[in-house]
C-alpha cells in the first residue's frame, strides 16, 4: 500500500463508496419492491378503470403507503415493536456472521441452514434433559452442543473440501437436504414428546433459557454483538484469522507460504458451522424454546444476503441483520394490516444481492463514479472438482 | 501410460472387488439370513390397471433360495474382479447394484406379492423433473456456466406455467357478466375459439400455452443469470443464489395474492396419458415407456437430442471446447460469450420444461415450494453422470427409483424396518460419495464457473 491510499480524503472516499453502493442498492430495490406491490394491487386496476388518471394515481400512492406505512410502524412504532425487531434480527446476526467467516475463508457456506437445523436438534436434546442441571452449567452446555453439532456438520464439508477437492457449495447443498430429511426422521422418532402425537420436540427446561429482558428481547441480542466483535478480533487481530483470510485470497501463496491450507480449510467451515449453530441455540434458547417442524424459516438463506450485503465483515453483517432483521418483522405487521405477503422481502433481499453483486447497474443508476479499488467478488470463482 | 497411473487403476480395481465382496455378504447378512424358509416373493410386471400392452401373469419366487443365488452371483462377480478384472468394473458395477436391489425388493416382499413394474413405472415420473434439472445443468455447466438456480428457474415456470394454462383454460371463470372482468372480451373469445377446435384431448392447448409460458420463464431467468456472471462476472453461485431466493419470494407471494384467492386462476388440468399406438402394445417396455403424458415424452426426445447435438454437431462440439479451454475456442474464433449465453438459455428453457412437469404434468395446481429441491437433486444427477445426457438420465432413474421405493416399503413397514426418511437421502449421500471420488470420479468441465475474460 502507497501512501497515497492511505491519505485520509482517499480513505474517506473509499469508506463513503463502500457506504454508499450498500444503502443505494437497499433503497432501489425498496423502491422496486414498491412497484411490485402496486403491480400486485388490485384495487389500483379498478381505480384507474372506474376514476380515471387521479383516483388510479391516489390509489398507486394509498397502496404504497399502507404498505411501506404499516411495515414501518410495525417495525419501529413502540417499544415493543422495536424489542420485536431485534429479536428478528439475532438469528440474522449469527447466520450472517457464518457465511462472512467463510467468504473471508474462500468458501462459500450454503449450508448454514442446514447446520442451523442439526443445531438446533442438539440443543434440543441437552436443553429438554437434565433437570438436576444449575442454569450455570445447563444454559452454556445446551448452546455448546448446537455450536459442536454446526461445527461438526460443516466441518466434514471442509474437510471433504480440503482432502478430495470436492466443492463445498454442492456438498453443503445436498448436507441441507439430509439434514431436513434427518430432522423429520428424528422429530417423529427419539426428538419426538411422548407420547408422540405431532412432530414436536419437549420442551427446553428453564435451566437453559436465554433470559427475556426487554418485551421478548433475550440475551441471545447482547451475545451475538459480542460474537460479532470476537469475530472481528478472530479474522482481523489474530493469526488464525490471518490465516484464514489468506487461504481466502490465495490457497496457493498460503500453501507456499507454510499455511496448512486443509487445517484451515477445515477450521474456517466448523467456525462457519459453530457459529451456525449459534444463530439455532439462540433462536431456541431464546424464542421457540421448543422445536416443531418448520422451525427455521430459512434463515441460512438470507444469510448470504446479509453477508454480501456486509461484504463481510462483522461490523456489516451486524448493521445489515438489523436492517433486514427490521424489515422482516415490519413485514409481518404489513402481512395482517395490508394483507402483502412477507415474502416481498424475499424479493427484495434477491434484489439487494444482484445490486450489491454487481454494483456496475447501482453504478449506471445513479451515475456514481467508481472510487478506489472496488472490493471485487468477495470468494474465489471455482469451479465444482477444483 | 505410466506405471503410477497403471497403480492406481489396479488399486481401484481391487477397492471394487472387495467392494462387490461385502455387498454378497451384506445380501447374506440382510436378507437371506433374516428370510424365514418356506416364503414365496409375488413379483407383479403390469404397471397400470388398463394398458394396450397384453396382461402378463405375476411371477411368483421362492424367497429365501432367490435371495442366496443372488449373493453367490454377486460373490461370483467380485470374486472374478479381484482375480481377474472386468474390462468395464463401471457396468459390473452397476450390475451388482441392481442385484443388490433386486435380492432387496425379494426380501422385502417376502411371502407377500409388489407390483415390480408400478415401481419402474413410478420411478420414471419421480425421475422426470429431476432429469429436466439435469439436462439443463448439462447445457449450462458444458459451456462452462454453473447453475445452481435450476431449482428457482424450476419453482417459477411451475407458478408461471399453471398460472398462464389456467387463465386460458378458465376464461369463462374470470370473465363473470357481473362484477369486474378480470380480461377483456377478446380474451375470452379466443378461448372459446380455440376450445371448439377440439384440437386434442390428451394435449390440450392451453396447457401447451403454460408450457411454452414456463419454458420462457425459465429462459429469462436464465438470461438473468447468464448477463449477470458473463456481463458483470458476478460469481455465479451468488447469481445462482439470488434467482433461487428471488423465485422463492416471488412465486409464494403471487401464490398469496393470486393464485390462492382467485381459484380459477390455479386450476389448469393435466397432460393425459398418450399411447403410442403400435408401441404401446409390446409387453413391459410398451406401458412402461410408450403410454406416458406429452411431458414425458418431450424428456425422452430431450435426452436423446442432446446426446447427439453435444457430441455430434458443431454446436456441441463448440460447447465442450468453451467449457473446457475457451481460450483455445476463443483463438479459433468462437464467440465464446455468445455461447454461453445461448447455451445457458437453452439450460433455463429445460428447467421451464422441468417446472411445468410439476403442475401441468402431474397435479394441475401450484403449491408454494412444491420443487422441493429437486433441481439440486438434478444437479446431483448431472454430477453423478458425469455431465452427460444418458448418464443423467440413468442418475435420476435412480434417485427417482429410490423415491418410488420409499413410498411403495410404507405398505411393508411391518417387515421392513426402514424409515422412508431414510431411503430419500439415499441420492444426497450418493452425491457426496461420488465426489468424494470414494467410487468412480466426477470430473466437471475445466473451465466450469470461470468467467471469461479476453486478454
Amino acid at each position: 500500500m502507497t501512501k497515497d491510499e492511505k491519505s485520509p480524503s482517499k480513505l474517506v472516499k473509499q469508506t463513503f463508496d463502500l457506504v454508499l453502493i450498500p444503502m443505494l442498492a437497499v433503497l432501489t430495490a425498496l423502491i422496486i419492491g414498491g412497484f411490485i406491490i402496486v403491480a400486485t394491487d388490485t384495487n389500483v386496476y379498478t381505480a384507474f378503470e372506474e376514476g380515471g388518471l387521479g383516483v388510479g394515481l391516489s390509489a398507486v400512492g394509498t397502496s404504497i403507503l399502507v404498505a411501506y406505512g404499516s411495515m414501518f410502524s410495525g417495525s419501529v412504532g413502540s417499544w415493543r415493536d422495536i424489542s420485536e425487531s431485534l429479536v428478528a434480527s439475532t438469528p440474522y446476526i449469527f447466520a450472517g456472521l457464518a457465511v462472512a467467516v467463510s467468504f473471508r475463508g474462500g468458501l462459500f457456506n450454503v449450508g448454514v441452514e442446514g447446520q442451523l437445523i442439526l443445531a438446533v436438534m442438539a440443543s434440543v436434546y441437552v436443553g429438554s434433559r437434565f433437570p438436576f442441571l444449575p442454569w450455570i452449567i445447563h444454559l452454556p452446555l445446551t448452546i455448546l452442543a448446537g455450536m459442536a453439532a454446526g461445527a461438526l456438520w460443516a466441518g466434514l464439508a471442509g474437510y471433504l473440501k480440503a482432502k478430495t477437492g470436492a466443492h463445498e457449495v454442492i456438498n453443503t447443498i445436498m448436507m441441507n437436504y439430509i439434514v431436513y430429511l434427518f430432522a423429520d426422521w428424528s422429530l417423529n422418532g427419539f426428538l419426538c414428546r411422548v407420547p408422540c402425537s405431532s412432530p414436536v420436540s419437549p420442551p427446553v427446561l428453564p435451566s437453559a433459557y436465554l433470559p427475556q429482558f426487554f418485551y421478548r428481547l433475550h440475551l441471545g441480542f447482547p451475545l451475538a454483538l459480542m460474537v460479532a466483535f470476537g469475530v472481528w478480533w478472530l479474522l482481523f487481530k489474530t493469526t488464525i484469522g490471518f490465516e484464514i483470510r489468506t487461504v481466502g485470497t490465495n490457497p496457493n501463496a498460503a500453501r507456499y507460504g507454510g499455511i496448512q491450507t486443509t487445517r484451515v480449510m477445515v477450521m474456517t467451515m466448523a467456525l462457519s458451522g459453530a457459529l451456525a449453530g449459534l444463530a439455532g441455540a439462540s433462536e431456541l434458547l431464546g424464542v421457540n424454546r421448543v422445536l416443531a417442524s418448520g422451525f427455521s424459516s430459512g434463515y441460512g438463506f438470507d444469510a448470504i444476503a446479509l453477508a454480501l450485503l456486509g461484504r463481510s465483515h462483522p461490523l456489516g453483517v451486524v448493521l445489515a441483520s438489523l436492517l433486514f432483521g427490521t424489515l422482516r418483522s415490519g413485514a409481518t405487521r404489513m402481512q395482517s394490516l395490508a394483507s402483502i405477503p412477507t415474502d416481498i422481502i424475499s424479493i427484495i433481499q434477491a434484489l439487494v444481492i444482484v445490486f450489491i453483486a454487481a454494483p456496475a447497474i447501482i453504478r449506471w443508476v445513479y451515475r456514481v463514479k467508481a472510487k478506489g479499488t472496488d472490493e471485487g467478488s468477495t470468494v474465489l470463482v471455482q469451479g465444482w472438482g477444483s | 501410460m505410466n506405471d503410477m497411473n497403471l497403480t492406481l487403476q489396479e488399486k481401484r480395481n481391487a477397492r471394487m472387488g472387495v467392494f462387490f465382496l461385502a455387498i454378497s455378504l451384506a445380501i447374506v447378512v440382510f436378507f437371506a439370513l433374516n428370510t424365514p424358509a418356506g416364503l414365496t416373493t409375488t413379483f407383479g410386471l403390469n404397471p397400470g390397471a388398463a394398458t394396450n400392452a397384453p396382461q402378463l401373469p405375476d411371477v411368483p419366487v421362492p424367497t429365501a433360495s432367490t435371495i442366496w443365488s443372488l449373493a453367490i452371483l454377486t460373490a461370483f462377480i467380485g470374486g472374478w474382479q479381484l482375480a481377474k478384472g472386468f474390462k468395464n468394473s463401471n457396468i459390473a458395477l452397476l450390475f451388482v447394484v441392481l442385484i443388490f436391489v433386486l435380492a432387496f425388493l425379494t426380501w422385502a416382499a417376502r411371502g407377500q406379492s409388489m407390483n415390480f413394474l408400478g415401481i419402474v413405472s413410478a420411478s420414471l415420473l419421480r425421475a422426470a423433473p429431476i432429469a429436466f434439472g439435469a439436462l439443463s445443468g448439462i447445457l449450462c455447466e458444458r459451456a462452462g456456466v454453473v447453475n445452481i438456480a435450476i431449482e428457482g428457474m424450476m419453482l417459477s415456470s411451475a407458478m408461471v406455467s399453471v398460472l398462464v394454462a389456467s387463465m386460458f383454460r378458465n376464461y369463462d371463470a374470470l370473465n363473470p357478466a357481473t362484477g369486474h372482468p378480470l380480461f377483456p372480451d377478446w380474451f375470452a373469445t379466443i378461448g372459446r375459439t380455440l376450445d371448439s377446435l377440439n384440437l386434442s384431448p390428451a394435449v390440450p392447448w392451453y396447457l401447451l400455452i403454460g408450457l411454452l409460458a414456463g419454458m420462457l420463464t425459465g429462459g429469462l431467468l436464465a438470461a438473468f443469470h447468464a448477463w449477470l456472471s458473463i456481463e458483470f462476472k458476478v460469481n455465479q453461485i451468488i447469481s445462482g443464489t439470488v434467482i433461487n431466493i428471488f423465485a422463492m419470494g416471488m412465486t409464494s407471494f403471487i401464490s398469496q395474492r393470486f393464485l390462492q384467492p382467485i381459484q380459477p386462476l390455479n386450476g389448469s388440468g393435466t397432460f393425459t396419458s398418450l399411447p403410442i399406438p403400435v408401441l404401446s402394445s409390446i409387453p413391459m417396455v410398451g406401458p412402461l415407456l410408450f403410454e406416458n403424458r406429452f411431458i414425458i415424452y418431450l424428456l425422452f426426445i430431450l435426452v436423446i437430442a442432446i446426446h447427439v447435438m453435444l457430441f455430434y454437431t458443431r454446436w456441441g462440439l463448440r460447447t465442450i471446447a468453451i467449457g473446457e479451454h475457451p481460450k483455445a475456442a476463443d483463438t479459433l474464433g468462437v464467440n465464446v460469450n455468445r455461447m454461453r449465453y445461448i447455451n445457458v438459455i437453452m439450460g433455463g428453457v429445460v428447467a421451464g420444461i422441468g417446472g411445468a412437469y410439476f403442475t401441468l404434468g402431474s397435479v394441475g395446481r401450484f403449491n408454494k415450494g412444491m420443487t422441493a429441491g429437486k433441481g439440486f437433486i438434478g444437479l446431483a444427477a448431472m454430477i453423478f453422470g458425469k455431465w452427460t445426457p444418458f448418464g443423467a438420465f440413468g442418475s435420476s432413474m435412480i434417485f427417482g427409483f429410490a423415491d418410488a421405493l420409499q413410498q411403495k416399503l410404507q405398505i411393508f413397514s411391518a417387515q421392513v424396518p426402514i424409515p422412508s426418511e431414510f431411503l430419500l437421502m439415499a441420492p444426497y449421500i450418493i452425491t457426496m460419495v461420488v465426489l468424494a471420488g470414494v467410487i468412480g470420479r466426477a470430473t466437471p468441465p475445466a473451465a466450469d464457473g470461470v468467467p471469461y475474460e479476453k486478454d
